[in-house]
């Protein structure tokens, strides 16, 4: 099982903070979600970052034990 | 020399920090801090600033290298909160010591501004009782654009 992190406004959507998810290519997870967390995970402005480590492209498959995160753009300190 | 960078979850005191920071470099001739504090403007009940613990920190320690790489500076202190602040509670204190005072006022600003455009923070206010997501200021970028 893997774990995706919802940042930000992303985690009121989602309705939590993070959840379990099945391993497996990173489509296939976002087409077990609500539809309506998926398109904005899929926002071109929402950044993601595979176990701890920013990533640019989203062609990712997950692993057990992998935990990927999904942040919106950041509003400032 | 390495910076001072610390990400604070529970209430700081600024004055106690500075002081000690201050302290720490008696061979810097000017110290310029700036602190942020949560404004008491009547509505916002409360601020809430999330992070991401595997980023914020990191990123924050890379900025703090940044402006030491950048400045001849001293010394270097970064405290920013995370969690849920009050009003007039400080949200975060930059402080840079330098043998000359310009080198200190910029570090300090080119920290505040990158700190606040780039830093992995979300933040959201309680206004009325209900919280609202704050979204990014196009101001902040323009502060941003300004160090090229």
């Amino acid at each position: 099982m893997a774990r995706l992190v919802f940042l930000g406004k992303l985690a009121d959507l989602a309705g939590q903070g993070d959840c379990v998810v099945a391993d497996g290519p990173l489509d296939a997870v976002l087409a077990g979600l609500d539809p309506a967390l998926a398109l904005a995970l899929l926002d071109e402005r929402v950044r993601i970052a595979l176990n701890g480590e920013l990533v640019g492209e989203r062609s990712i498959v997950l692993g057990a034990n992998d935990e990927l995160a999904f942040l919106p753009p950041v509003s400032g300190g | 020399m390495g910076a001072d960078v610390r990400l604070a979850t529970a209430s700081f005191d600024p004055a106690a920090e500075l002081a000690a920071f201050t302290a720490a470099h008696p061979q810097a001739g000017g110290v310029v801090s700036f602190l942020g504090q949560v404004r008491a403007d009547g509505a916002v009940q409360a601020l809430e600033l999330q992070h991401y613990g595997p980023l914020t920190l990191p990123g924050m320690q890379a900025l703090g290298a940044a402006v030491l790489e950048r400045w001849p500076l001293d010394g270097l202190l970064i405290v920013h909160r995370s969690g849920v602040l009050a009003p007039a509670e400080p949200i975060v204190l930059v402080a840079a010591a330098a043998r000359h005072r310009r080198d200190a006022f910029a570090a300090a600003d080119f920290a505040m501004d990158h700190l606040k455009s780039e830093s992995w923070f979300w933040k959201r206010e309680q206004v009325g009782g209900t919280w609202r997501w704050i979204e990014p200021r196009a101001q902040d970028f323009a502060d941003l654009a300004r160090w090229g």
